[in-house]
């Protein structure tokens, strides 16, 4: 009953058939997403240190601005079109991807390590028979080989790990949104948009996408957030964890909580960092009656600035920050509250 | 319907050693757990099974002989049976060459509706082994799964993604990989124990999968571990005692924006 497309370009030994850079952009509602800007910084760097074109990968039905990709840095915008593609659905994506990837070949394939680059890039790297590297932090390109090295870290954030690959095309990997600043408009920049209409079986699926409900209380989601405010035990109680929300909606920030705080039913899931959580790396944490134990840690060590306050001077979340108040939060927060208040309403 | 769970197991603990050569874990077959979050998919599981009736539950593992306790505790919290794949000639397998042997011992096993997993282990940290596993069977996938309905010829699944929730119809057979909010976790029960005891896990190696050696292990991977090193943990902080006046406060406020983050 497979509905797949198999087409495995394996047996294209020859490595060097294979040039140029893709990046999957995203789009929700036909509004081109923040990671697609990310994503051209990435692609952009190593396309210029192979020397080669930047091509943006986009799927929908209507997407505006599509100019834009172009003006941040793609020399090229495959817009693969059909009202299937409105929504993310594993088997058209996946398919059309592919096809698109056994028509161009490109050297190199990244996506954002978001639901869906981490969805779909697996079923694309499985049915080109190459390599996937996820979540990467840093990508270079060895100036000797000239293959790309992926580094990631595993391990709940203990260790990194540069990963090749060598032997199959294209080498994928997905990176860890908001490790790059998004790219730039140039005005002066031109390129050329491709229209691809795949009808057929590659459209075909046995999914039905019902629907999207908006998260109200994710209303800045915490892994695309600049800044994040995250609540621990030490908040007390869910009345006290009101303080975390206060001060994250003053500064237009995200909500993050322990899977402590969120057990406790103070946060939901979706404000989970850590382990069994979110991965987090924005430019300011501030992370409030906070332990710091290693699994928390895992999901926000490579933050920007990390600012903690606790009342234990030995608590682990110290040895992390750059900036540490010992001191209750009760005593602290609605401090800082009111100046962080005072400075709005100054500015 | 038949259900087959994704049981990983992994390190208890922070502390996995690494081949320094290789960049492949070694275990030490010790303290270790089954991966969080395929215990919650277990859980869900576990809830269709005693909502519908004729569920069967089938645990499958890949991993060394001592991923057998996974299996085990899997059959003890409430799965029927279980099979472990094992052997030597699948060590050092990254994701494409783990996800092939999984889903062939998959195949193995005869027709299935669902299969469910945890959305990601806690120590390769990938996340992409379900959904490969998906294509080697043909079958759709659906990831980040917070919630899951049974219809009559499929499931719908409620998705958590950036900014909110997708609902999909799909129908079986799906493989579905699954987030904390599916389930929550069960136990182990007495007669789980002594079933666990009882049964009889067959295990799969490469003489049952028919593998080429050249599709397995390291040869097999597509990915290569080329350095492995520790990240730059600690930061030279700056520590300030609260005391009641807004100094503190002051000196934060000035090194966000010193750092420009404010
Ligand atoms: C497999 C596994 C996965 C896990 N995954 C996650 C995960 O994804 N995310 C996660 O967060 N945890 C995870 N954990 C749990 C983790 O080990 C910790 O239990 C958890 O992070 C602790 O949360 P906490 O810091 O809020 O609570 P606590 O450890 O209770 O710490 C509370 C802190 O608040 C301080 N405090 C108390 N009162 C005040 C006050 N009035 N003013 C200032 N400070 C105060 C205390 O000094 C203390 O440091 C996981 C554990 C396991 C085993
Ligand atoms: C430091 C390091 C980095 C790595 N980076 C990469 C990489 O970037 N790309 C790559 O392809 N490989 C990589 N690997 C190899 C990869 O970890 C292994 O292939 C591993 O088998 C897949 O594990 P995972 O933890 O990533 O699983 P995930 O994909 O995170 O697991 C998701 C779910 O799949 C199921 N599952 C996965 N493995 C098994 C199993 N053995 N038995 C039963 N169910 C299972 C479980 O239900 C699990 O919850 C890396 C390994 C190390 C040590």
């Amino acid at each position: 009953m497979s509905m797949y497309v198999n087409c495995s370009i394996a047996e294209a030994k020859n490595l060097s058939e294979f040039k140029g850079v893709f990046i999957l952009g995203e789009q929700r509602d036909g509004k081109i997403q923040a990671v697609t800007f990310e994503l051209l910084t990435w692609g952009r760097g190593i396309a210029d240190d192979l020397g080669c074109e930047l091509a943006c990968v986009l799927l929908g039905d209507e997407i505006e601005n599509l100019d834009e990709v172009i003006l941040r840095g793609a020399d090229k915008v495959f817009f693969i079109q059909d009202p299937i593609f409105k929504n993310f659905l594993t088997q058209p994506y996946s398919n059309a991807i592919t096809r698109l990837v056994n028509e161009e070949k490109p050297e190199v394939i990244i996506a954002g390590a978001t639901t869906t680059g981490r969805t779909v890039m697996p079923l694309v790297a499985a049915k080109t028979n190459t390599g996937l590297t996820a979540d990467c932090t840093e990508l270079t390109i060895d100036p000797d080989t000239k293959l790309l090295l992926q580094t990631r870290p595993a391990i709940g954030g203990n260790i990194m790990a540069t990963i090749k690959t060598p032997d199959t095309r294209p080498q994928m990997a997905t990176v860890r949104p908001r490790s790059a600043k998004q790219s730039p408009v140039d005005t002066s920049r031109t390129g050329q948009i491709i229209v691809k209409n795949y009808a057929g079986a590659t459209t075909m699926t046995v999914e039905k996408f019902l629907e999207f409900i908006i998260d109200t209380t994710q209303a800045v989601s915490i892994e695309e957030a600049d800044v994040i405010i995250a609540g621990g035990k030490g908040m007390k109680n869910a009345a006290g964890f009101k303080l975390v929300e206060e001060l994250a909606d003053l500064m237009g920030a995200a909500v993050g909580a322990t899977r402590d705080a969120v057990e406790l039913g103070w946060s939901t899931y979706p404000h989970q960092i850590g382990l069994s959580g979110k991965t987090v790396s924005p430019k300011l944490i501030i992370a409030m009656g906070i332990a710091g134990k290693i699994q928390f840690l895992a999901g926000m060590q490579t933050s920007d600035v990390i600012v903690a306050i606790n009342k234990d001077p030995e608590a682990q979340i110290f040895k992390v920050a750059d900036f540490g108040i010992v001191g209750d939060v009760f005593e602290v927060v609605p401090m800082l509250i009111e100046t962080v208040k005072k400075m709005k309403a100054k500015a | 319907m038949k259900i087959i769970v994704l049981v990983k197991q992994v390190p208890g603990t922070d502390s996995v050693k690494l081949d320094p050569v290789t960049g492949v874990m070694v275990r030490t077959g010790k303290d270790t757990i089954i991966n969080p979050l395929d215990e919650n998919a277990l859980a869900e599981a576990i809830r269709i099974k005693n909502t519908y009736p004729d569920v069967k539950i089938t645990a499958v593992s890949m991993g060394p002989i001592s991923a057998m306790k996974a299996i085990k505790e899997a059959i003890a919290m409430g799965a029927d049976d279980g099979v472990l794949v094992s052997g030597r000639e699948f060590a050092g397998s990254d994701t494409i060459a783990t996800a092939k042997v999984i889903a062939a011992a998959i195949k193995k096993t005869g027709d299935f509706d669902m299969i469910l997993c945890g959305e990601r282990a806690t120590d390769g940290e990938t996340g992409q082994t379900a959904a490969m596993i998906a294509h080697y069977l043909g079958v759709p996938a659906q990831t980040y799964v917070s919630a899951l309905e049974v219809l009559e010829d499929g499931v719908i699944v409620k998705r958590t993604v950036e900014s909110g929730f997708e609902r999909v119809q799909v129908t079986f057979p799906v493989l579905v990989s699954v987030n904390k909010d599916i389930s929550d976790t069960g136990f182990p029960t007495l007669d789980g124990k002594l079933k666990a005891k009882k049964v009889d896990v067959p295990m799969l190696g490469n003489a049952e999968l028919g593998f080429d050696k050249s599709e397995l292990g390291l040869t097999g991977s597509p990915t290569r571990v080329v350095k492995i090193f520790s990240p730059k943990l600690s930061r030279d902080t700056i520590m300030v005692k609260a005391n009641a006046t807004m100094q503190p406060i002051d000196e934060l406020l000035s090194f966000l924006v010193q750092k420009d983050v404010l």
